[in-house]
């Protein structure tokens, strides 16, 4: 059996070195974007949604553990935050709070649960969680069903910076992407990295050596669901409503796409895949129903033709690690 | 009263086509190592394919439960032979990704020509109107769905379980490679049960289609409850599957009952009890 992420590098100084090069890079390029003329409200969007897919390969990439309902955490903070703002009417940086508290919290409750199966089970049980949660919310009255939570107000972070103001909340929303992708690359280069990775690659022996193997695959499944659920508070900002559709199976779906386009266990690959993924659904918005037997296709491709992804066959190509 | 078992015909009706999707999800898992995630798209594909029939070429309910199946399966089996096959070996979650890939590019194909509403397929004549039992009203054709899934599923376990046929199988999914050794054309068989569980599928779909309607999505939530069903009940056995199967449908029916808020997301609720207690499922055997 071949482990999905079986041809990663081992983390060596070049290959930290090559990574920090990579980040610095990154991080300039999204410093410059709003005087590149770039619509700003679709990279706001795409960052969201590369911090939710950067959670995400936490859990398959580092752990071996593919979630099919990461949608129930970005859902789940997304109408915390909105109902905070809007209804509560408490400041923004409350709201996140709320929303990416909410968001940890049931990813301690359905962590425990799902954690006590593996590999396929988990992806299906992981959905099953999502879906079991997609229901609730539809029959809640304070998600307002179909229609959502719409209008949020976005009010003044820590009461000085207006974010209704496209530039600053853009800095706000870079800001709560790179904390959220800087804890995960600390995160993926420490011992407690080192022995989910471990976990990964043969389990029955790391529980030999001593470890407990369910407290590391819990804690990465809750920081993981944690950050998803940061991502879905940002959203909020970004799209000032919340609704079913961030809770559906096809956005589960969505983030494993993103994700596998980038490449699985690449640190910036998650963030690739949801910047590709997140244009092409702007351009393609016209083809109706088609784009979702488009973004089927690109399922079939990158799982037949490219495993690794964009980032992880660049780095093949190159023999560094990205 | 009469509402009770009402809602117990439903769930048992309910209960008959999870048994039949779940039976072929184990089928498949047992000798590919894949969970089909595209097995909703081809329960939905086996109800169009009944459609098409009627409509088209004027081929009416009873030649369709038999062709449709058939059609189905052999494109399944292409599938398999084209796609599936090329991931043979690999980590299971790749086929997860692959065969969740195939619901999407089916489902937008047919949402794409048909929408998302339902069109009707009528109640072949034989088996219109009902039978009053004393303690309720039997419309015959929900009568007729339970009992045929039944004789389906168990003439499935039989030839699983029983056959020389099956015999072969149960040892291809232990064991391929000492099978291939003793003379067996196990990729073959692997497409034929490929084909086989998805026949069953769109059985299920053909069953399904005088009661539900033909829609694009009606496969779509229908796979998520058949694989709560399929972490329940564990797909180590046949008959789990199909016990498992009818049971979540009655409960499910109950449910309606009872504390009809709670009916689309007790299966899920269960599945969690039984997580909670019984990580391996029911029937037992780790995965």
């Amino acid at each position: 059996m071949t482990a999905m992420t079986d041809d990663t590098l081992p983390v060596t100084p070049r290959a930290l070195r090559d990574e920090m090069i990579a980040l610095v890079v990154m991080v300039a390029l999204l410093a410059i974007v709003p005087w590149s003329g770039i619509y700003l409200f679709f990279v706001m969007q795409a960052l969201c949604f590369a911090l939710l897919a950067c959670a995400f390969n936490l859990l398959i990439g580092y752990g071996g553990l593919l979630s099919f309902g990461h949608a129930m955490f970005l859902g789940t903070a997304g109408y915390v935050t909105a109902h905070a703002l809007k209804v509560w009417a408490l400041p923004p940086e409350l709201g996140i709070l709320a929303g990416t508290g909410a968001a940890a919290a049931l990813a301690v409750i359905t962590g425990l649960v799902a954690i006590r199966r593996q590999g396929i089970y988990f992806a299906m049980i992981t959905l099953a969680l999502s879906q079991l949660l997609y229901f609730v919310y539809v029959q809640t009255p304070f998600t307002h069903g179909e229609d959502g939570i719409q209008g949020v107000p976005q009010g003044y972070l820590f009461g000085v910076f207006n974010l209704a103001n496209a530039t600053i909340l853009y800095y706000v929303v870079l800001t709560g992407f790179l904390f959220g992708f800087l804890l995960i690359f600390r995160t993926i280069n420490s011992p407690f990295g080192e022995v989910l990775k471990a976990v990964r690659e043969n389990e029955p022996r790391a529980i030999s050596l001593g470890y407990k193997t369910d407290h590391y695959k819990l804690l990465a499944y809750i920081l993981s669901g944690t950050l998803a659920g940061l991502a879905g508070s940002l959203k909020v900002f970004v799209a000032q409503n919340a609704s079913l559709t961030d809770v559906e199976v096809s956005m589960s779906g969505l983030i494993v796409l993103m994700t596998l386009v980038g490449g699985l266990g690449t640190v910036f690959g998650p963030v690739l895949g949801a910047f590709v993924i997140v244009a092409m659904q702007q351009y393609l918005a016209g083809f109706g129903q088609w784009v979702q037997v488009i973004q089927g296709g690109i399922f079939v491709a990158c799982v037949l033709l490219f495993r690794r992804g964009v980032i992880g066959e660049l780095a093949h190509l190159l023999k560094r690690s990205l | 009263m009469q509402a009770l078992y009402a809602q117990l015909l439903v769930g048992l009706i309910n209960g008959s086509f999870y048994a039949l999707l779940s039976l072929g999800l184990a089928v498949i898992f047992g000798m590919l190592n894949i969970i089909n995630f595209a097995h909703g798209a081809l329960y939905m594909m086996g109800a169009f394919c009944a459609y098409f029939l009627l409509n088209l070429a004027g081929i009416g309910y009873w030649p369709a439960l038999i062709i449709a199946p058939i059609v189905v399966g052999i494109f399944g089996m292409v599938l398999e032979r084209t796609l599936l096959q090329w991931i043979a070996g690999l980590d299971h979650l790749y086929g997860l990704l692959l065969t969740f890939g195939l619901a999407l590019i089916i489902q937008g194909v047919f949402q794409n020509f048909f929408g998302s509403s339902g069109l009707p397929y009528a109640i072949p004549d034989e088996l219109r109107g009902g039978m009053n039992l004393g303690f309720m009203y039997l419309p015959i054709y929900r009568g007729w769905v339970v009992v045929f899934s039944l004789v389906v599923c168990i003439g499935t376990w039989y030839l699983i379980e029983r056959t020389r046929l099956g015999a072969y199988l149960r040892a291809a999914t232990e064991n391929p490679t000492l099978v291939r050794a003793f003379g067996i054309n196990v990729p073959r068989m692997i497409t034929l049960t490929y084909g086989l569980g998805v026949g069953l599928a769109a059985l299920a779909g053909v069953l399904s289609a005088p009661i539900n309607q033909v829609r694009p999505l009606m496969g779509e939530n229908m796979i998520i409850v058949v694989f709560a069903v399929v972490v329940i009940g564990g797909m180590g056995s046949i008959m789990g599957s199909i016990v498992t199967g009818f049971a979540l449908g009655v409960i499910e029916g109950l449910t309606k009952y009872f504390y009809p808020e709670a009916s689309n997301t007790v299966v899920f609720v269960l599945m969690v009890l039984v997580l909670l207690v019984k990580p391996t499922g029911l029937t037992g055997r780790a995965a």
